[in-house]
């Protein structure tokens, strides 16, 4: 099954393709051409929303009211966002869109290859600059565990409906910005049963020093890092060398495992791993390789989501973004080149100055 | 006046000399006691060149090397900020002091100076460097050609006829002074770069650690390396001898537990082959087995020439491997590759084309000086202050042979003065024909010398005394001993919290390994090793070598992350702290520790 106006494989997509893919759809579609292990997947265009909205706008407006909108009625935002939502999630598909993305599902569900159908995560992808996404493309817009088309289906409107959440829609009203522009993608994923999860900044969050490499990381699904549940483990490694300066082996005392009837459980961690590095130094040399080559597909430092997949042991990417805290800073100049180039001892000897 | 400084250290005169080593003391001339005065001032304890307690006669270490570096400092480069290096003397142990410039005029007049001196060495490097080997070489020469101190009951009839004029007695002061004088020599060559060297270096590294705030300091000691230095060479001959024993199928007589004496005997009666390899080691011995076992700033840190149990001590490790097939020899050209990838690598992390030309400009300056930086311990240090000391010796053995003192070695507990004294005691006897007074009166003295060692020994010495100063701004004390604020800062808290499991120190070479702390003091007790052991020592050196190949990590407690041991560890990949100050005696033998070489610390486990 090819990729068509509706559905985009990621093999088919790359960050070019942003605005039907969205910024997560389109990092993931360049990451899996550029040869870096991505769980597989397809993302539902932005067409397949406009085709939705287009449905919904003839029953009744909906663009139009949000435009009227005060962003300092906050009563007034409320109570349009959740009616807004709730005719989202409960609208039907138009017809191809369904068609398509039940399709895309099949396949997923047959490459897998396993009797019992393979659970998906459904993830908002924003179409907007990186850090509006970074805001409001957050954990709330991302469902794991996903058993079942019907759920998936359900989840992908709901991702839609969450362009209609308070926060966004307060923030385009004081930006000003025409919601004809407005358009959410939606991914949907082959769901990592992860053994040891979490992220990679490839310089150094706390110095911006770009020649480390920072791994955070604690046992099961990344969501229990992402959310803060947990105290990961925590290394800072040569971003050339591989040399391992810091090791911070924290107390992991639950982890997120995927539950019997969908979504995830917090479970306890057992006893003699609580303590114990969830990463091999393999592993971290191995995360070390696959961060080096993502900044270097990309050229600029990233912001990494990972995962070890529990049975094969195999490390995927579920997510690179840019690093935006310190690209955003202007450094001033370590040193300049000198006229004399032995005059630079004298910020040796010169003393302080 | 409070006895304490405001915030800070003991004052120099708060500390007392030892009871029952006062005569030990007092044999130190009187400007290196500490005076009223000298509490004003900063000082604090090297205990980086000199860990142990020194004998009498090794204090000619630092006055000869502080007269040389002070000289360089003050009045040859005329660096800004600092001018040289006071040293005082307490319990065996030497505190030294920097002075500091710190009016602006007199820092510009300076610095004018500076760049006419410094920079014109820096421009003409290589042609400097080039004549200051062939000085090195010819001192080393001079020195090897003084003839043995002999005093023969008549005068040679050779010496009579040829009208020579001088007696033996003479000849015996002329050599005297002149090992004394080409020692003090020595040293002024050992610091005619060394602060250059480092501060082209420093400039160099100071860079890294702003433009990558999180580079380890290996790191950048890796970028500026050398990587077929002098200090290889040692440890590359050895390998080379392993290598030559099998092949000449020799290797059978190196056996753990047989002492070097017969494995040379049963060579020189085993046939051709086994004196074809003792030609081959005469071949690696001069000059490079002209090493010595400590940093050369003790008499008892032997050459590997004067005690070959050490070099043979690693010898039966590299033949099995020679024979399981490795070639042992150092992949020059992929050390080289690699250390030209690991600079690149890190100049494409740089942000603008201006900082990269900059750094371009840096590394150069600091690969075109670090020649120096490596190689001259190796003609300092160990060739040149082996021959200086084994001279000494012979005098010693001419003394003891007079009656003058026990045993040969114990010559070194005469201050360099005192050994003039009796020298000439000697002279004028020989010369009269009475009996010298010497035996009346140093064997008392020696005995009472020795037993102020141990007694000092047993005391820990304050690492720094007098008044912290808000900076320390003089780039001789951050570069030669890594003293910075933030380290006395680092002393005076320790001093608070005396009962922590960590033991600090420089990250040398990164890597963490648990395992069972040997402590190794000396050479004899090198056998105590054990494969998988870490080892725990004053200091180590490339002479050290070979016993990296039986450890898991090495932790010493002198050394900086640019000391020979630091790279060495790196060269063998294995984990190190160097320069804890105090790991020999935080540590039990049999202790089991963990080693963190990339952060620099050690616990007590």
């Amino acid at each position: 099954m090819k990729s068509t106006e509706i559905v985009g494989w990621f093999a088919d997509i790359g960050l070019q393709d942003r605005p039907q893919v969205g910024g997560k759809g389109g990092s993931l579609g360049e990451l899996e051409r550029a040869g870096i292990p991505v769980p597989p997947g397809f993302v539902v265009k932005t067409a397949a929303f406009e085709r939705f909205m287009e449905a919904l706008e003839r029953e009744a407006p909906v663009r139009a009211r949000i435009e009227s909108l005060d962003p300092d009625d906050l009563a007034a935002v409320s109570a349009c966002s959740s009616e807004l939502r709730a005719r989202v999630e409960a609208a039907a598909l138009p017809k191809d869109v369904l068609e398509e993305i039940t399709a895309a599902y099949a396949r997923l569900q047959g490459e897998a290859g396993s009797a019992a159908p393979t659970a998906v995560a459904v993830r908002s992808s924003a179409t907007t600059e990186d850090a509006i996404d970074a805001s409001f493309a957050g954990l709330q817009d991302t469902y794991l565990w996903v058993t079942d088309l019907e759920q998936t289906l359900a989840r992908v409107r709901s991702c839609w409906g969450s362009l209609y959440s308070v926060e966004s829609v307060t923030y385009r009203r004081r930006k000003g910005l025409p919601e004809a522009g407005v358009a959410m993608a939606v991914v949907i994923q082959r769901m990592v049963n992860a053994r040891t999860a979490g992220v990679m900044f490839t310089r150094s969050p706390t110095t911006g020093d770009r020649s480390v490499i920072t791994i955070e990381g604690a046992w099961g699904l990344g969501s229990a890092v992402v959310g803060g549940e947990v105290t990961p483990d925590r290394w800072v490694i040569g971003k050339i060398t591989g040399e391992i300066p810091v090791r911070e082996i924290s107390e992991k005392h639950i982890q997120h495992v995927p539950a019997a009837a969908g979504g995830i459980d917090s479970v306890p961690v057992a006893d003699d791993l609580r303590r114990a590095p969830c990463l091999s130094d393999e592993e971290l040399q191995a995360l070390r390789a696959v961060g080096r080559k993502v900044e270097k597909h990309y050229g600029r430092p990233q912001d990494i989501e990972w995962a070890v997949e529990r049975d094969s042991n195999r490390i995927l990417l579920l997510q690179s973004r840019p690093e935006t805290v310190w690209s955003a800073k202007e450094a001033a100049p370590v040193a300049r080149a000198a006229a004399d180039p032995v005059a630079h001892v004298m910020s040796i000897f010169g003393g302080r100055r | 006046m409070s006895n304490q400084a405001p915030r800070g250290f003991p004052l120099p005169s708060s500390l007392k000399v030892i009871p029952g080593t006062e005569r030990a003391q007092a044999a130190y001339p009187y400007h290196v006691q500490f005076g009223k005065e000298d509490d004003q001032r900063f000082w604090f304890y090297n205990s980086m060149h000199f860990p142990e307690p020194m004998s009498a006669f090794d204090m000619v270490t630092a006055e000869a090397a502080y007269c040389a570096l002070g000289a360089s400092n003050t009045r040859v480069h005329c660096l800004p900020t600092t001018l040289g290096i006071d040293h005082r003397i307490i319990n065996g142990r030497v505190y030294i002091g920097g002075n500091a410039v710190t009016d602006p005029a007199e820092i510009a007049r300076r610095t004018e100076e500076f760049q006419k001196r410094a920079f014109y060495y820096y421009e003409h490097w290589e042609r400097l460097y080039a004549q200051w080997r062939e000085k090195m070489l010819a001192l080393i020469k001079s020195a090897q050609a003084l003839p043995q101190p002999a005093l023969p009951e008549f005068e040679p009839l050779e010496n009579v006829h040829a009208g020579k004029g001088v007696a033996s007695n003479h000849t015996l002061l002329d050599t005297y002074q002149k090992t004394l004088e080409g020692y003090f020599r020595m040293w002024h060559h050992h610091f005619e770069f060394l602060l250059l060297g480092y501060g082209a270096y420093l400039t160099f590294f100071s860079f890294c650690k702003k433009a990558f705030p999180e580079i380890t300091d290996q790191t950048i000691a890796r970028m500026v390396a050398g990587i077929e230095a002098e200090i290889f060479r040692p440890d590359d001959e050895l390998r080379r001898l392993a290598r030559r024993a099998v092949e000449l199928n020799v290797d059978s007589k190196f056996k753990d537990g047989i002492s070097v004496q017969e494995i040379i005997r049963s060579l020189e009666e085993g046939g051709p082959s086994g004196r074809e390899w003792l030609k081959e080691l005469e071949t690696s011995r001069d000059p490079w087995f002209n090493i010595n076992v400590g940093d050369g700033f003790y008499h008892y840190h032997r050459a590997w020439n004067d005690d070959l149990s050490m070099p043979f001590a690693g010898l039966p490790e590299y033949m099995r491997r020679v024979r399981q097939g490795e070639s042992l020899e150092r992949p020059i050209g992929r050390l080289q590759e690699e250390r030209r990838q690991l600079i690149q690598d890190y100049r494409d992390l740089l942000s603008t084309d201006d900082e990269r030309a900059a750094y371009d400009q840096m590394i150069t300056l600091a690969h075109r000086v670090f020649p120096y930086v490596e190689g001259h311990k190796f003609y300092c240090e160990h060739w040149y202050t082996n021959l200086f000391f084994n001279k000494i010796r012979e005098f010693g053995g001419l003394l003891s042979a007079h009656g003058f003192f026990p045993d040969a070695e114990d010559v070194f507990q005469l201050t360099h003065y005192e050994l003039k004294t009796a020298i000439i005691d000697l002279m004028s006897s020989w010369s009269n024909g009475s009996a010298p007074r010497g035996p009346g009166y140093w064997p008392k003295i020696v005995a009472e010398r020795r037993a102020a060692i141990k007694e000092w020994a047993k005391h820990d010495s304050p690492p720094a005394l007098g008044p912290v100063p808000d900076v320390i701004d003089d780039p001789a004390i951050v570069m030669l001993w890594g003293i910075t604020r933030e380290s006395l800062d680092q002393w005076l808290s320790a001093g608070a919290d005396g009962d922590s499991r960590e033991v600090r120190g420089f990250a040398a070479s990164s890597g963490v390994v648990e395992g069972p702390a040997r402590i190794v003091r000396s050479v004899e007790e090198i056998s105590r090793l054990q494969k998988g052991d870490i080892l725990v020592c004053q200091v180590t050196n490339p002479t050290w070598a070979p016993i990296f190949q039986k450890i898991t990590a090495a932790v010493s407690d002198i050394g900086g992350s640019m000391s020979h041991a630091a790279i060495v560890a790196r060269e063998y990949g294995l984990p190190a702290v160097v320069g804890t100050g105090n790991a020999t005696s935080r540590i039990k033998d049999g202790q089991r520790i963990r080693v963190d070489g990339g952060r620099g610390v050690v616990t007590l486990l």
